[in-house]
């Protein structure tokens, strides 16, 4: 801080405004000036504090809601135009705020440590955190019908290219189809495999689907990877993948733990903890509103981020997570399950004190937020009687 | 090998799928298999699909071989000849139904010039893409999709002259036109589907100016020169039905003028119009609360003592009476008998409705509006040859919708009302832009539509030159006066005490949850509890119990049902809502205890 009127408010304004404002300065300026910009920021400042009984979180709600409304119409805009499918719009925020465990599509932006990140291997490195099924290697699959059959052909090449051999390949599928069905290695070749059904009721349709089912079995890569995509972003080569899996990606040495983050919120909140999930959903949503070209204060969406996370696990905005964390009863049961609620809390025989909005409104009682806060005190006289 | 599905389900493969597909295309075309089974042959996964499932959707075209129609000169001859029908096209498979997952594998011409030995099918006209009412728009290819399927949506609801024998018919909510007209400018599906017989709509003339700010978003400023000579001028039929019901016990409704003791008899005004059969005279003027059909009904409640009661057979009002908000003239009473063998009243009411602020209008491209202000003719702007718009359309309509058949229609119906003859509008088929434009301007005009214009209150002329035509325009059935609302005290509910809620029970406009939200965000608190004030109640509350007293007026206190007199009761003030709310909770066996507090107290 060069200037000495930067010390009178240093417990005044938040150090990055002060920071930003000593950035922007010109370099020769009188201390008087200095002094006056400085009153104005504190003035502004004090201006845009949130004043006592103002209804932020209502506000917040609405500051979300309301863009939100606009955003379901411009979704399909977006629709397809990235090589990779992502939610966004307003179906990723209603999954994020939701606390969804479960999200549609998972993605994980992988950065790499330095000889990779400049692009060595990266096409071999992303291939192989790809999970891999059965599907990959089959050449072709005939049905016998009158033997009720099934005869697959294996690419040899690629499965060379993973280290594995027709045999690695039978214990695979004999650990997941541990009934039923039996796997031997065929006469004609190398790479036949034979598939019959040990017994004999099985008809044509259930050989078929288990065509289809042996598709998807699990062979190599790491498990979630549905597809990468190696990308350049900036200076660096980063590895964009569909699916996510923290835990096992960190594990490899190539990975940049540091940097490397999914779009799964949960994951990071078992993998990092409470307050890395809360700074995620922050992230989330506003790069969400931000795709959309919308315009919401920060602390709109940090508010909402504080209240699913204040209780150190994530709380969905719904009635399994922050509603039910409410303590009054009316305020619970006027927000969806009304009968569950009431009931429950006449079991346990819960007191409402009627001290949040709804429950005054339902009442029609004074809210005790705005002009319905201030009360009048009053000093009365004690009478020596009493004394 | 190939693997073959016969409505989704795995039956067996195929050496060659492809030899499999046309196989099965040449039998059906031969007629030796239903013309409903369709094809797909999906080569990338090297599967067919065979599909004979009900409720797909199904279209026809015409197939084509090598390069060249089926239905060739000879055949369509035939056809106009009335020789051979639709049924003999499909059994010879000029004509064939594809389905969408067959129209995959489909390579279709729009028009048999564009023909290549590549097609496989050839439409039988380029408009068989759209429905019926989408045909109905001119121009249609001109216009943003979206905007042909709002159009279409639109003209479904246009008053209009639904059936000839209208003054014969009770339906319900019917308007009828009073000089329905053809569109100038029209298409093939005007005459296919004889719109002559059913028009709704009339040709105005229209010009494209705002005009003070009264046709600001969407509305249109009508003039009332028109509006006087019968625009848009259109009947409102509503019937009143009642019926003379039987009950057990021999006892039934009686259609009649009631007698004074009847119970929940009304004054003797509100009978005025009853003739001596207890039914309205026709074409007496009626208003809300006139009775239309007298009727009384026997007591709900009969039991043994009612024999021996004197006074008994105290038989109840149930009148048809016109509700809220209703008037109009009787137009028809119609007696007659329904399956059960009651007799059936039927009076139909009629009542004229002229074009007025807030009625909506649409062109026929989804241009949808309603009018601002009804201008008197001499303030309506008027062109050098002393011509003057029935209607005025705000320009800022057209650039986002992109609806430039609008536009094309104005000059299409300029060049058709000036030449004396109808322009063909028909979508992919329509008349020449550029040839509707000569035309304007060998009969005199500018060749772009627009012309030199005065404005009626200076007198002065206008700087720019104002694109001015004819076009049909639609009057819609959703009319103000049949919506118009407004409260500020009138009935409540019973149960809550809380406003009626809709215009026909003269209800209370309901301040919602969001706008609640609003009031909260500001902290209005004081102002919220007073707009909620509707069902407030005051109640006396025990102390010791916590749960709802009663007040005594006579010794002018209150007392505890449970715990007496000697106990401190407090009136509290709350929404009769909650109140009910506790009352419903102790049904249920919940206990609500109130514990109360003074305001002023500090702890």
């Amino acid at each position: 801080m060069e200037h000495k009127a930067f010390k009178d408010y240093q417990d005044l304004i938040p150090e990055k405004i002060l920071e930003d404002v000593e950035k922007s300065l010109p370099e020769k300026i009188s201390e008087s000036k200095v002094k006056k910009i400085l009153e104005l920021i504190y003035e502004e400042y004090k201006n845009s504090l949130a004043e006592p009984g103002e209804s932020v979180g209502l506000v917040a709600a609405e500051s979300i809601g309301e863009p939100s409304t606009q955003m379901t119409l411009n979704t399909f805009h977006f629709a397809g135009v990235s090589e990779m499918n992502v939610t966004t719009g307003l179906p990723r925020i209603i999954e994020v705020l939701d606390g969804r465990a479960e999200i549609s599509t998972k993605m994980m932006h992988v950065y790499l440590k330095k000889p990779y990140s400049e692009g060595k291997e990266i096409k071999k490195i992303a291939e192989s955190i790809k999970e891999t099924t059965l599907k990959e290697y089959i050449q072709e699959v005939s049905i016998d019908i009158a033997d009720s059959q099934m005869t697959m052909a294996l690419d040899q090449d690629k499965l060379e290219r993973i280290g594995l051999k027709l045999g690695a390949i039978i214990k695979i599928l004999e650990k997941s189809f541990a009934k039923g069905y039996s796997f031997k290695p065929g006469k004609e070749a190398d790479n036949i495999l034979v598939i019959k059904s040990t017994s004999k009721e099985d008809d044509l349709n259930n050989i078929y689907k288990l065509k289809e089912k042996l598709q998807d079995v699990y062979i190599n890569g790491i498990k979630g990877i549905k597809q990468v995509l190696p990308v350049k972003k900036g200076d660096e080569y980063i590895i964009v993948t569909s699916g996510s899996n923290i835990k096992d990606i960190f594990k490899l040495e190539f990975v940049n733990p540091d940097k490397t983050t999914t779009n799964d919120i949960y994951e990071i909140e078992r993998m990092l903890g409470i307050e890395a999930a809360r700074q995620s959903i922050i992230n989330e949503v506003d790069k969400v509103i931000e795709e959309q070209g919308l315009n919401v204060d920060m602390r709109h969406i940090m508010l909402i981020s504080d209240i699913m996370t204040t209780s150190s696990t994530m709380l969905g905005v719904n009635r399994y997570g922050i509603v039910k964390e409410k303590p009054s009863v009316l305020a619970r049961a006027s927000f969806e399950t009304p009968i569950k609620h009431i009931i429950n809390a006449s079991i346990s025989g819960e007191t409402d004190y009627l001290r949040s909005v709804i429950e005054n409104v339902m009442i029609n009682q004074v809210v005790p937020v705005g002009t319905g806060l201030p009360r009048l005190m009053v000093k009365t006289k004690k009478k020596k009687s009493e004394d | 090998m190939t693997d073959v599905f016969v409505d989704n389900k795995y039956v067996g493969s195929v050496k060659d799928g492809h030899k499999f597909r046309d196989d099965i295309i040449n039998e059906r075309r031969a007629g030796k298999m239903p013309s409903e089974v369709n094809v797909l042959f999906h080569e990338a996964t090297d599967q067919v699909f065979v599909e004979t499932s009900k409720g797909r959707t199904i279209r026809p075209l015409i197939v084509v071989k090598d390069g060249k129609s089926t239905l060739t000169q000879e055949i369509s001859d035939k056809l106009n000849k009335n020789e051979m029908q639709w049924s003999d096209l499909i059994k010879m498979g000029v004509i064939e139904y594809l389905d969408p997952s067959e129209e995959e594998d489909a390579l279709v011409a729009f028009y048999e010039n564009e023909l290549t030995a590549e097609h496989t099918h050839l439409s039988i006209t380029p408009l068989d893409i759209l429905g019926l009412c989408t045909s109905l728009i001119p121009f249609g290819q001109f216009n943003q999709g979206v905007r042909l399927s709002q159009g279409s949506k639109n003209q479904k609801q246009a008053v209009g002259f639904y059936a000839a024998n209208f003054f014969q018919r009770i339906d319900m909510d019917v308007n009828i036109l009073h000089y329905p007209q053809n569109p100038v400018v029209k298409t093939l599906m005007h005459d296919v589907s004889d719109y002559y017989q059913h028009p709704s709509g009339q040709n105005v003339v229209i010009a494209i100016m705002p005009y003070d700010g009264y046709n600001m978003e969407d509305a249109v400023v009508i003039n009332k020169g028109s509006v006087d000579r019968g625009l848009g001028r259109s009947t409102y039929f509503r019937p009143v039905v009642s019926e003379e019901l039987r009950y057990p016990g021999g006892l039934m409704d009686e259609i009649s003028i009631p007698d004074k003791d009847v119970k929940g008899f009304r004054t003797e005004k509100d009978y005025r119009f009853l003739e001596e059969d207890g039914i309205v005279s026709a074409e007496s003027k009626v208003q809300e609360g006139d009775v239309i059909i007298g009727k009384t009904s026997p007591p709900r409640f009969l039991n043994s003592m009612d024999e021996y009661n004197l006074a008994g057979n105290v038989r109840r009002e149930s009148s048809m009476t016109l509700e809220h908000g209703e008037r109009g003239v009787v137009d028809l009473v119609l007696l007659s008998e329904n399956e059960e063998g009651n007799r059936l009243i039927q009076v139909r009411l009629r009542e004229q409705r002229i074009p007025e602020i807030g009625d909506k209008f649409i062109s026929r491209h989804g241009q949808k509006g309603v009018i601002g202000m009804v201008v008197p003719e001499q303030n309506i702007p008027f062109s050098e040859n002393g011509m003057r718009p029935d209607i005025l359309f705000n320009p800022h309509g057209l650039p986002k919708r992109m609806t430039v058949a609008h536009l094309i229609e104005m000059l299409g119906g300029k060049v058709g009302a000036l030449e004396g003859r109808y322009i063909d509008g028909t979508t992919f088929d329509s008349e020449n832009e550029k040839d509707l434009r000569s035309a304007l301007e060998k009969l005199g005009f500018k060749e772009d539509g627009t012309e030199i214009m005065y404005s009626p209150i200076t007198g002065k002329q206008y700087q720019a030159r104002i694109y001015i035509g004819s076009m049909y325009y639609q009057r819609l059935k959703h009319m103000v006066a049949n919506k118009m609302h407004s409260r500020a005290r009138g009935p409540i509910q019973l149960l809550t005490r809380q406003p009626t809620e809709g215009r026909a029970k003269e209800g209370g406009l309901r301040l919602g949850e969001m706008e609640k939200d609003t009031f909260i965000a500001h902290g209005a608190s004081l102002l919220l509890k007073e707009r909620f004030d509707s069902d407030k109640t005051i109640v006396p509350i025990c102390e010791k119990c916590g749960l709802i007293g009663i007040y005594d007026s006579r010794k002018n206190k209150s007392y505890c049902p449970t715990c007496g007199d000697a106990v401190e009761m407090s009136n509290i003030e709350l929404s009769y809502a909650f109140k009910l709310f506790m009352d419903e909770l102790r049904s249920f066996g919940i206990y609500p205890k109130m514990m109360l507090k003074s305001e002023y107290d500090p702890a």
